[in-house]
């Protein structure tokens, strides 16, 4: 077996000859589909890699990206993030989390707006940052506000466990896990999507590369069984991707439908067993969670278990959490975004009124959202 | 949000459990609380993941998926030049 | 814009030339002012004139210290316009409680870049505040130069020049937020953080005609780039697969989700030059131990005017905007 060098596994996925390659042979693939087929990505680190690398003016005409519900920042619902921002402003509480989530708008403003009010936020890069605040503080509540999809969780888990183990007093959670398979059933089922205009039936799904490693590939054995829909498990360099879109028009080609891992180097059918064992001890799954502009998502979200309830924030605040409906910004499609029903630049209000610095919606803000991913790279594609 | 990335691990402090990883000459912890005891070791490439390590990648696989792009690019360059050369025998300037 | 000034007004990209144009330049309105170069060229184009603030954290970084930085950068402000730094201001803030051996050892740094840009302190002012009103010591300079080549300005850039730079890009702020408490990070990242006359001098001097210069500081090489592409009214089309990156920075960028052409640079600057130079410019900076892979990255077109286009090596295009958001805080 030839050495290889850690180099390798960036450059190799990321080889320009390569992935001109793929192009190649997915032109010619391509030529021998009956129709024009939309390949959902549902993980927004895929929606970030293919306008990083501009790979739709590599593909042809008849193979469309629908963009998924990927981004853990931009489903978040603005109820929930009114929940982190009034526990922020909470004397005594420093409220910790991670990225993104600091510029996040909701109802009242954004985590980074309660700072400049005098809130205590911090981000931090990964949760057990969140033991040196506690240690530093011991007079204040801890509050952290989890947030991510099935690769985070277990994270967020270890937190939980260590917190237990230590009998650490002053570290609580405010638990927005949400997992996948549920939202990519709710959007195949709903209809909408799937209806025969051609523009956003999805006819195959990209798996998510990192949720994948944690969970196995065992969560999406339903669509190609249930739903008749190809799934193909991509890692997320450029090379993957191409890699994936391949295998998904010739299992198209060849009347095949089937789960397949593209990225299989680091993803297999059971996943990380430990991993999914500690998320398994301390959270369940939640009866509904609502995901911004998909409505309320039955099972896709976790909880802390009953036995946790004295570290479980949303818990021990729940009276002074706001619980009230809040309507979106009138102008912003997030939603139809988020469901693939349309794309960032068919928003009125995309890169004027809402940009970067100034987001309306969370598909600007989160570095995953696809929006966010069209302003910074989507501006010379072929549309 | 940090995707998750490819590192080497250099180093492993079992009593802490944590393991000292390399990602291209920039070196940080990571926590192992996510992996078997024993399961990783020095020189292993791991994905990291908001200071954890996730998984262990597998390098047969790696180094059969990089074989396999490998063989690609050389059977469509054999390609293009059977092409060129076959675009090259009807070229109707060529003196006899 | 905001009613209330953001962390991201200072971050040398979209938000802060949105606060300098909507509320300095408006009240200060003159033609020099909105030449918007990295200097003032004054009393008929004989002398550079420029100020800068320096508020870095960490004081001491791998490279560096905002000693060596506020000298740096003022001094690379006056060469970027084709002057040699001659006399300096230097202001400081300090913080009540600061230790007086610190000091000792940042105006010493200060001491030794003024000696190799031959340029001195002549004036100086010193203020204390309350423990806790700024964080350890912020300093000023302001420095003028005597232009050596007249004409070198960022509005003039056309076709007929190609877009050089000097050396691999995004090193200090990558230095910095290593550096930065709290991120638990060791490598080998160092500040290019570096004085740029005598590169500059040996373009003169060598007879090339430099139609531009900047320094890529806060806001890194986008930064420049975007200003070049609207100031002189052009398109910039840029090689991605030509831009100088160390593999730490790489490194750095993978593991944090930076973009390398935003993070910011001390010692490293970009140049227009016609084509015809081209080599001859690059053979000089290659002699330089702080410019030795500089190279060739850009040509100018007028494809999509006052827009940088980035070509990948795979053949796809996008632009390249300018850095917005909080960039890293106090690099510079």
């Amino acid at each position: 077996m030839s050495k290889l060098h850690l180099e390798d596994l960036y450059s190799g996925f990321r080889d320009s000859n390569v992935i001109k390659g793929f192009s190649k042979l997915i032109e010619k693939e391509a030529k021998k589909l009956s129709k024009h087929i939309n390949i959902m990505e549902v993980c927004g680190g895929h929606t970030h890699s293919v306008m990083k690398y501009g790979l739709p003016q590599l593909l042809p005409k008849n193979i469309n990206f629908i963009h998924g519900p990927g981004c853990p920042v931009c489903i978040m619902p603005k109820e929930r993030i009114d929940h982190a921002y009034v526990l922020a402003l909470q004397d005594n509480v420093i409220l910790v989390t991670l990225g993104d989530m600091i510029k996040v708008p909701g109802s009242k403003g954004s985590l980074q707006d309660a700072r400049s009010k005098g809130a205590d936020v911090r981000f931090v890069y990964s949760p057990l940052d969140t033991l040196k605040i506690a240690e530093e503080n011991p007079e204040k509540k801890i509050i952290f506000f989890a947030i991510g999809f099935e690769t985070t969780t277990p994270m967020t888990a270890s937190l939980v466990d260590i917190v237990l183990q230590r009998n650490i007093k002053n570290i609580f959670f405010h638990i927005n896990h949400v997992t996948v398979p549920e939202v990519m059933e709710q959007l195949v089922d709903s209809g909408e999507v799937n209806h025969d205009s051609c523009d956003n039936r999805i006819d195959a799904f990209l798996g998510p590369s990192h949720v994948s490693v944690i969970t196995g590939s065992k969560i999406y054995e339903r669509f190609p069984q249930k739903y008749n829909l190809p799934v193909v498990v991509a890692g997320f360099e450029p090379v993957d991707i191409m890699e994936a879109i391949l295998m998904v028009i010739k299992q198209i080609n060849e009347s095949r439908c089937e789960l397949e891992i593209e990225y299989k180097r680091s993803v297999n059918h059971h996943g990380n067993i430990k991993a999914q064992a500690l998320i398994e001890k301390y959270f369940e799954k939640a009866l509904q969670f609502k995901w911004r502009g998909l409505g309320d998502v039955p099972s896709s979200s976790y909880m802390l278990r009953q036995e946790y309830a004295h570290i479980d924030a949303e818990k021990l605040y729940r009276d002074i959490l706001p619980f009230e409906e809040i309507e979106d910004y009138k102008l912003c499609i997030c939603g139809d975004i988020l469901r693939g029903m349309a794309k960032p630049h068919q928003c009125s209000v995309f890169g004027t009124t809402c940009k970067p610095s100034t987001p309306l919606g969370s598909c600007m803000v989160s570095s995953e959202g696809a929006c966010a991913a069209y302003y910074k790279y989507g501006n010379l594609l072929n549309e | 949000m940090c995707l998750s990335i490819p590192s080497k691990v250099v180093n492993i402090d079992k009593e802490r459990n944590v393991a000292v990883v390399d990602t291209m000459g920039v070196t940080r912890e990571a926590g192992l609380e996510l992996m078997q005891e024993n399961e990783v070791q020095i020189g292993d490439y791991v994905l990291l993941h908001i200071g954890f390590i996730m998984n262990k990648i597998d390098e047969a696989d790696a180094v059969e998926s990089l074989k396999v792009y490998n063989e690609i690019l050389q059977k469509l360059d054999e390609e293009e030049r059977q092409q060129v050369m076959k675009d090259d025998d009807k070229c109707q300037n060529r003196a006899p | 814009m905001n009613k209330n000034v953001t962390l991201a007004m200072g971050n040398g990209g979209q938000e802060n030339n949105e606060l300098i144009k909507k509320v300095f330049y408006k009240a200060f309105k003159n033609d020099v002012l909105e030449k918007a170069e990295d200097a003032a060229v004054i009393q008929n184009g004989d002398l550079a004139f420029s100020t800068d603030s320096f508020t870095v954290s960490p004081l001491f970084f791998p490279g560096g210290d905002i000693g060596k930085l506020a000298v740096c950068g003022t001094c690379n402000d006056l060469a970027m316009m084709g002057a040699r730094p001659k006399y300096l201001t230097c202001s400081v803030i300090i913080e009540e409680g600061f230790s007086i051996p610190k000091l000792e050892q940042i105006v010493t740094s200060m001491k030794t870049e003024l000696a190799k840009n031959s340029a001195m302190i002549v004036s100086g002012d010193t203020k204390v505040v309350p423990h806790g009103s700024i964080d350890g010591i912020f300093i000023n300079t302001t420095g003028i130069g005597e232009i050596i080549q007249a004409g070198i300005s960022s509005n003039n850039i056309s076709e007929k020049d190609t877009i050089l730079i000097s050396r691999d890009i995004g090193c200090h702020g990558a230095a910095i937020f290593a550096a930065r408490e709290g991120i638990e990070i060791s490598s080998n990242l160092t500040s290019d953080c570096a004085s740029l006359t005598d590169q500059v001098q040996a373009l003169i001097a060598a007879g090339i005609e430099i139609t531009a210069l900047r320094d890529a500081t806060r806001g890194g090489v986008s930064a420049v780039l975007n200003e070049w592409a609207q100031q002189s009214h052009i398109c910039i089309e840029v090689q991605e697969g030509a831009i100088p990156i160390s593999p730490e920075v790489h490194g750095i960028c993978e593991l944090l989700g930076f973009e390398a052409l935003d993070l910011a640079n001390e010692g490293t600057f970009l140049l227009a030059v016609k084509q015809e130079d081209v080599s001859k410019a690059l053979n000089i900076l290659h002699s330089f131990t702080n410019s030795l892979n500089a190279a060739a990255i850009a040509d100018v077109t007028h494809t999509y005017n006052e827009r940088v286009v980035l070509k990948s090596a795979h053949g796809t295009k996008r632009f390249l905007d300018f850095p917005t958001g909080e960039l890293l805080p106090r690099i510079c």
